[in-house]
């Protein structure tokens, strides 16, 4: 086994390649719960490409035979019900294991210097994700599927000058239709899943360099002992494999629970319109997109004024764009000397507190017909007008609160809470 | 052999090399890039298409597929026609002015014949293709003053029953009127008019 490992090592860095990344990377000693969620992103983007591989096996791109390809998958091929069903929850479980990723960065600062470059690498990967999934969504070439991928294509059209034939050119037609439909599966699964490859390892890799933030937002690279090893790190291997492989199983109850009892989690994950094959003439009467979206959908249908001699669509638009290209600059909006929740005043508290909160209430509204009114006193417009407003205003005006903010005193060496 | 290095040189072949590489790679990104908009196939599937609509009775609706786009034809009655001139100040666009529409179509009732309304049932905000509400007031659940019309399930937006939209409402214009002629009293052709095909 030696004589094979050193065999391999002349030709290439099998050891060095394991020390650098699990045996001698030293990650804080105080990792908490939220510090499962890279991992598991890890795990579920392992069962998208192997449930994905062996759907693509029976599925067939094409809008004269994708949706029955489905239901055969379903019915007819061997456990093809199980390999579907992981992955469509897979697509939704990735999405909740990353937003809950994303939020340990906002509580422990985890995006700011000198992790501003894995941050963005991270922002990178989500929208490439929101692609994936999204063209993902037209394959199984239902009602929804067709008249979400409609309704997305058509956002392009928002643009002045260029808009229309952007639009066709993604189409690849005048309406989204059989070419539309075969270019999407041909990014699904090959060009995303590749790119997504590459930018994980980057991700990691520069995770690497400057190393694991820690929920007190300090540097352990500052105490090191006479090896150069940091005081306050530990290996990431045996300590954090053993504890991700237990988080790993945790997840995988919960995950399993929902794949073998509730797949279409009431209409969450699979949504009831897309049961019935596209219609080219009929929308949905209750179109959403899926849930992981309903926060930005939210915030493009607040849009209702024209401003500036601009309309409505293109504002919409816009806010929607914003909505999630200033996650990119969050790093540099924050201006707070302490990192950490832990360390922080009242007012990133609330801050972040009110940003959960509208991104919690735009997606529940994002769900909903937006003339109705299913919270209290306004409709669901308003109040998506209302909380768009909390939401921009968390970045909008972070550079003033998180300044004016009274923190705590950062401690030297981290600490258990 | 000569050690010294001549960086001048050195400079001009790699800014040369660079060059020409990102000229060729421009070049050829073309054609990639090329493939993606519409195939000739489906340039040509937009082939008119004829709708009869001899059993149409006033006040109802039928949709056919045009270019794979549904094709609305709305036979109004006089009721519905008497409510299109009041609506002006709720509009967007009452006079159609930025809106897309043949010319023969760019009038009060927006169509050629007042009764016969053909449009395209394609919002003109993302795409979705509206829901038909002719039903008046409080029944429609669009509000006590609904005088009737089309309803986009997507993002909310209103139209009367000329496809025009209300105003402060995602849709920027009103629905589009494609191109149309009557073969004979009860046949209409969609996607040809007289000035030729669309």
């Amino acid at each position: 086994m030696i004589r094979v490992l050193n065999w391999l090592d002349e030709r290439f860095p099998v050891r060095s390649l394991w020390n650098e990344h699990l045996a001698e990377y030293y990650a804080p000693k105080n990792f908490n719960f939220w510090y499962y969620f890279g991992s598991l992103a890890i795990l579920v983007f392992v069962n998208q490409v192997v449930t994905g591989v062996f759907l693509t096996m029976h599925y067939k791109p094409s809008s004269e035979h994708a949706f029955a390809s489905v239901e055969y998958i379903m019915r007819d091929v061997p456990w093809g019900w199980l390999i579907r069903y992981l992955h469509a929850v897979g697509a939704s479980a990735f999405f909740v294991v990353i937003y809950l990723h994303m939020f340990r960065a906002l509580l422990y600062g985890s995006h700011r210097s000198p992790r501003e470059l894995v941050w963005i690498l991270g922002c990178i990967i989500y929208v490439l994700l929101m692609a994936e999934s999204f063209m993902g969504y037209l394959l199984p070439w239902g009602n929804l599927s067709y008249w979400g991928a409609q309704v997305i294509i058509s956002l392009f059209t928002a643009i002045p000058w260029a808009g229309e034939a952007l639009a066709e050119w993604l189409r690849g037609d005048f309406v989204v239709s059989d070419a539309t439909l075969n270019r999407f599966f041909a990014f699904h699964v090959a060009l995303i899943p590749l790119i997504l490859t590459g930018l994980v390892v980057i991700h990691i890799l520069a995770l690497h360099v400057v190393g694991s933030n820690n929920p007190d937002g300090i540097e352990i690279k500052k105490h090191k002992n006479e090896n150069g090893i940091p005081k306050d790190g530990i290996p990431f291997h045996p300590f954090y494999t053993v504890k991700d492989l237990f988080g790993a199983v945790v997840f995988l109850i919960l995950f399993l629970g929902v794949v073998f009892f509730m797949p279409e989690l009431f209409g969450l994950f699979l949504e009831r319109a897309n049961f019935e094959p596209a219609n080219l003439l009929q929308t949905p009467s209750d179109i959403v997109p899926l849930w992981y979206f309903t926060p930005f959908y939210s915030i493009l249908r607040a849009v209702t004024y024209p401003l500036f001699g601009v309309d409505a669509k293109l504002w919409g638009v816009i806010c929607m764009g914003l909505s999630i290209g200033l996650f990119f600059v969050l790093p540099w909006l924050d201006r707070s000397p302490v990192k950490s929740i832990r360390y922080r005043g009242w007012m990133y508290k609330t801050a972040l507190t009110l940003f959960v909160l509208s991104f919690l209430i735009l997606g529940y509204l994002g769900l909903k017909h937006p003339q109705d009114t299913d919270l209290v006193l306004f409709s669901n417009l308003a109040w998506a007008q209302v909380f768009s407003f909390v939401y921009f205003g968390f970045f909008v005006l972070m550079p003033w609160y998180t300044k004016w903010d009274k923190t705590k005193p950062e401690p030297d060496r981290v600490t258990f809470k | 052999m000569d050690d010294r290095i001549d960086n001048k040189r050195r400079r001009l072949l790699t800014n040369v090399a660079v060059a020409a590489w990102a000229l060729g790679g421009t070049i050829a990104a073309f054609p990639f890039i090329r493939s993606m908009t519409p195939s000739a196939r489906a340039r040509a599937a937009g082939a008119p298409v004829a709708i009869d609509i001899s059993r149409l009775e006033p006040g109802q609706m039928i949709k056919e597929e045009w270019r794979g786009k549904p094709v609305w034809v709305i036979r109004r009655t006089d009721a519905m026609l008497q409510k299109l001139a009041g609506l002006g100040e709720a509009l967007a666009d009452p006079d159609s002015e930025r809106s897309e529409q043949p010319a023969y179509a760019k009038n009060a009732h927006r169509s050629r014949e007042p009764e016969v309304l053909v449009l395209i049932g394609v919002c003109t905000h993302l795409g979705c293709s509206p829901t038909t509400n002719f039903a008046i007031g409080p029944a429609s659940g669009l509000g006590d003053d609904w005088p009737g019309g089309f309803f986009c399930p997507c993002h909310g937006s209103k139209f009367d029953l000329a496809g025009r939209v209300y105003r402060n409402l995602p849709a920027p214009t009103n629905l589009v009127v494609p191109p149309y002629k009557f073969l004979n009293e009860t046949v209409i052709l969609v996607g040809e008019d007289d000035g030729g095909t669309a």
